[in-house]
């Protein structure tokens, strides 16, 4: 039983607005919707499955297939941090396979700029019933040091530098000075981000992303839908997931969960790295793209700063074209959850609606990989490998 | 600049001995008596073996820095590390009572305790 084939994304949005506080979090999402099913050609009344993460307000799917007045079949709560959007994406295609919905739709939307959250550097308490609660949060852990500690790691054990690090960040502002929405669109030289203030040492200013408000949503369908829109048709070929912690405690800051997740996405569409034409890879930090691109075999492990630098991941230059909307590094992260932008812009090159300077030439085959949570202590793995048809 | 103050853990039925056993100037790790193996953060049930014969054991307060990172865009800078101790297991932590410039990984730390604000005291390394 395999998912390949049995599903595919019909329509995507990407909310336009990256400061929102004259909007509520349940407009954002709705507004989401209506701009991914107009995209598909779609009404509300067709949607039968509905998705949506940790981000979603009050009960996630109960609050928001009310907000929305939906009659729906299939939900999926599932929240694996920023990663959720692609594992939804997967979980829908399973559902469409097993006829438990045909049209599903997902949202992600959030105000962390509005809301003025410091999302990156100050420490956020969960539950106390949360079992590593006790164990961390007293210490200052935060979103910045954690992946700061990774970075410290991959350096020592395989000699990254911060100029290699700060590569990634070039290229990802090399495509967004196209991007009208992207937040930050001037380009930047390597000199100027290890230039820039450190924040949480090795990591400066501008190897972390952008804080935004905004949304997204996508429309997943079965084949028999897609059949009756005039859309251009990516087909979902292979997904993989995988969750990584802390190990019991034989901690590895080196490997993310993209060592399993690649692997199994890789093997369901029966395809190599090495085919891919473009890939979107989750950018919280330049860290975080680094160790993914080892671990999802574009490159061997500890070569993640050597394939990163000289331009390898620029669009029309590089041999990975990567994140060619800027990314979360210069475009727009929001809700501090970064998966869903990373399907959209791979939905975009499949069918050609990048924006011209950074299109991949007959870009039939992408890639879009997600993290969520923490690489630093757990976090959520998901691939999501797609076909032009 | 500010005093950095520390922020009390909450124990819950499972892990008040560690704490306890913090208050009284102890580490404790978790050690399987099944497979053997220490394991953090303390848990009933060996997270590699899943036996419940896990039981408390003094740690010597040594140990290695993994990975560490000083937070510089805070009210009072500080050093969160990860120590792989003597006994085999990693755990989360801070590197304290140094200049963080002198920090480095591999370096061999030890044990000091730090107090929190009306919980147990916190178990923190400084360099051996």
């Amino acid at each position: 039983m395999t998912i390949k084939g049995k599903a595919y994304i019909a329509g995507a949005f990407e909310h336009p607005t990256r400061k929102a506080p004259d909007k509520s979090v349940a407009q954002l999402h709705a507004e989401c919707a209506k701009g991914a099913l107009t995209d598909a050609g779609l009404t509300k009344e067709d949607v039968d499955g509905y998705f949506c993460a940790g981000d979603a307000p009050g009960m996630g799917p109960l609050s928001m297939v009310d907000y929305m007045n939906l009659r729906v079949r299939h939900v999926d709560s599932t929240d694996t941090g920023g990663s959720s959007y692609l594992v939804h994406v997967a979980h829908a295609a399973e559902a469409i396979a097993l006829g438990k919905c045909s049209v599903a739709l997902i949202t992600l939307a959030g105000r962390p700029r509005s809301e003025g959250m410091a999302t990156g550097t100050a420490p956020r308490p969960g539950s106390p019933a949360q079992p590593d609660m006790q164990f961390e949060y007293p210490y200052g852990p935060t979103v910045v040091n954690m992946y700061a500690m990774c970075a410290m790691r991959h350096m020592h054990d395989y000699g990254t530098t911060s100029e290699q690090l700060a590569w990634i960040k070039v290229a990802a502002s090399h495509h967004a000075q196209h991007n009208p929405n992207a937040m930050l669109r001037d380009v930047v030289t390597v000199k100027e981000v290890v230039e820039s203030p450190v924040v949480a040492s090795p990591l400066h200013r501008l190897d972390c992303c952008v804080i935004s408000d905004g949304g997204g949503a996508l429309v997943v369908v079965a084949p028999e839908v897609m059949k009756s829109l005039g859309r251009p048709r990516v087909k979902i070929v292979g997904v993989g997931e995988a969750p990584k912690g802390q190990l019991g405690g034989d901690v590895d800051l080196t490997f993310t969960g993209a060592r399993w997740s690649g692997p199994r996405a890789f093997a369901e569409a029966g395809v190599k790295p090495a085919d891919i034409q473009y890939a979107s890879i989750y950018d919280s930090f330049t860290i975080t793209v680094l160790m993914q691109i080892e671990d999802l075999g574009f490159c061997a492990k500890g070569e993640g700063g050597r394939f990163s630098a000289d331009g390898n991941l620029i669009s029309g230059t590089g041999k990975l074209p990567f994140n060619t909307d800027g990314g979360g590094l210069c475009n727009n992260h929001p809700a501090n959850r970064g998966g869903m932008t990373k399907v959209i812009e791979a939905v975009r090159q499949l069918r050609g609606e990048a924006h011209p300077a950074v299109q991949v030439k007959n870009c039939a085959l992408a890639l879009a990989h997600g993290t969520g949570g923490s690489l630093g202590t757990r976090h959520g793995s998901a691939t999501l490998i797609m076909e032009r048809e | 600049m500010e005093e950095r103050k520390l922020p009390a853990p909450e124990p819950n039925p499972e892990t008040a001995p560690y704490w306890d056993a913090a208050k009284n100037g102890t580490l404790f790790v978790r050690r399987c008596a099944a497979c053997g193996r220490a394991h953090h953060y303390p848990r009933t049930l060996c997270p590699f073996c899943f036996s419940d014969k896990t039981e408390w054991q003094a740690a010597s307060g040594n140990g290695t820095v993994y990975s560490f990172s000083v937070m510089l865009r805070a009210p009072a800078p500080y050093a969160i590390a990860y120590v792989t101790l003597d006994e085999g297991t990693t755990m989360l932590t801070n590197i304290v009572d140094c200049d963080f410039e002198s920090i480095r990984m591999g370096m061999r730390v030890r044990l000091v305790f730090k107090p929190t604000e009306g919980g147990a005291p916190l178990p923190m390394f400084t360099p051996a």
